[in-house]
């Protein structure tokens, strides 16, 4: 007869912390930030058509980053969420703080009772009618979720970029310039990202509805000079 | 409210008619039998090519047996960038098809990262139609028109329904509702393969003028308040809407016109 063994709880869940970590950490880090006309989410990603960064809703914007299958059927739930509140009640009702807590609860029961949990990191960021009511939520791979404030990182590497963000950040910046800041505390210092290597989207204060916006290729190579 | 996650086969994909039914809000839903209730129903609306795209334009009345029940309800709307709808009908049905088509077409390009083909859009909106069958059966019927500016064709395109779905590509102009047999025969005079916008934009003026003349469920200018008929080109620029101050100067010609003869 075989012996059952005996695993502490505490190491049961270190070592899926673990392995979620190590698969969020073999992929780029993505930034996001407060500049003078909204919220700018950039990352590192050579692909132009598997993204990162997508539209949620009217002000609303998500971006992940680990595994690309895991976080795009997030994406796609939160997507269905969204228009189906919307539907419902009113496009007013729709927030990130009640789409990152959905977020949250999804990841922390994959993280404790799925086979394996969600190599993921995600973002849910919203657009406010001034700077002070933006939003910037991170959502951790066991379902914790953080209230950022002016910046937020998230992915591979993130602790190091997150401290040359810090004495980097100024706020109130133009587009151009936290493009290029993005650009170089995703970079460090041994390192060079062109416009190829980068995705980029912004969730712009214009006054009209969908807030969202992508730039293209072109464009992020004239922002970056 | 939870999250709706599916497992691959019955995924829902980009369709958002299918996902509310899937929780457990279908659209449409079974209707009670509204034969002896007065619906106000919605009236006069044309759609015309031009050079650059289409123009739509609709009346603003909306009507209940004898009674004008409403003066300002908007049955043309815009329904993305790149398109519209116009909707002649009962009232209630037509705008929650609107919304929910207006959802759909966002909804699909959230979803899949780009949007649908004008060619898409239009058969969705045959699909709409449909399911509403049941409903037109007891009265409720609703007959939509949708125009956009097609990029792959770079050309405006213009396409009217029947109540069963049917969906009819139409080359140069289109009407539905009270006054479409008025307001088509001004059309069918008036149309040129070559009218700029402006010109067109006139003429979709012009036949709801002699629609609403004619027909008493069609609304004509109404100065007084200061509400003129919905009218919006959609060239490769978009959506845009003619602003009510270029509508008074336009309606201002027609009258004059209109006094001399």
């Amino acid at each position: 007869m075989s012996m059952p063994y005996y695993v502490p709880p505490e190491q049961l869940m270190k070592d899926r912390a673990d392995y979620a970590r190590k698969g969020i950490a073999r992929g780029r880090a993505l930034v996001a930030l407060q500049y003078q006309d909204g919220i700018a989410i950039i990352s590192e990603n050579p692909s132009t058509t598997l993204h990162k960064i997508s539209e949620i809703y009217d002000r609303i914007a998500f971006a992940g980053v680990g595994k690309y299958n895991e976080f795009d059927q997030l994406r796609v739930a939160g997507v269905r969420a969204a228009d189906l509140k919307g539907y419902q009640f009113s496009r007013q009702d729709v927030d990130a703080r009640s789409l990152a807590n959905q977020y949250s609860q999804i990841l922390s029961q994959m993280f404790s009772e799925a086979p394996k949990p969600m190599e993921v990191e995600l973002l849910v960021a919203e657009i406010g009618t001034d700077k002070s009511s933006d939003r910037l939520f991170h959502v951790l791979y066991d379902g914790t979720v953080l209230d950022e404030h002016n910046y937020c990182v998230l992915g591979g590497d993130s602790d190091a970029v997150a401290t040359r963000l810090k004495s980097a950040f100024k706020p109130d910046l133009a587009l151009n310039e936290i493009v290029k800041i993005a650009t170089s505390v995703l970079a460090g210092s041994d390192r060079k990202l062109s416009h190829e290597d980068l995705e980029v989207a912004l969730l712009e204060r214009n006054g009209r509805r969908r807030c969202f916006k992508r730039i293209e290729d072109s464009e992020v190579q004239a922002l970056l000079g | 409210m939870s999250m709706p996650m599916f497992a691959a086969g019955s995924d829902p994909g980009a369709n958002f008619g299918e996902l509310l039914k899937r929780v457990g809000m279908s659209p449409f839903a079974a209707q009670s039998d509204t034969n002896d209730l007065t619906i106000p129903h919605a009236t006069t609306c044309v759609a015309m090519r031009f050079a650059g795209g289409v123009v739509m334009a609709g009346d603003r009345r909306a009507t209940s047996g004898n009674l004008i029940s409403h003066r300002s309800m908007e049955k043309v709307v815009q329904a993305d960038e790149f398109s519209g709808v116009a909707i002649a009908g009962a009232a209630g049905p037509a705008m929650e098809m609107i919304k929910l088509f207006q959802l759909q077409l966002e909804h699909y390009e959230k979803v899949e990262g780009q949007t649908l083909s004008l060619e898409g859009k239009a058969n969705q909106l045959s699909m709409f139609v449909r399911s509403n069958l049941p409903a037109a059966m007891q009265g409720m019927v609703v007959v939509p028109i949708f125009a956009g500016f097609d990029s792959l064709s770079d050309s405006g395109r213009l396409w009217d329904y029947d109540v069963t779905g049917g969906r009819y590509e139409e080359r140069d102009f289109v009407a539905t509702g009270s006054g479409m047999l008025h307001a088509s025969t001004v059309m069918r005079v008036a149309w040129r393969r070559d009218l700029s916008a402006n010109d067109a934009i006139k003429l979709c003026a012009r036949a709801l003028w002699e629609a609403s003349d004619a027909d008493s469920a069609t609304g004509g200018p109404d100065s007084l308040r200061g509400i003129y008929p919905v009218v919006a080109s959609i060239t490769k620029n978009g959506w845009l809407a003619v602003d009510d101050t270029a509508l008074a100067e336009i309606y201002k010609e027609i009258t004059n016109e209109v006094g001399l003869r």
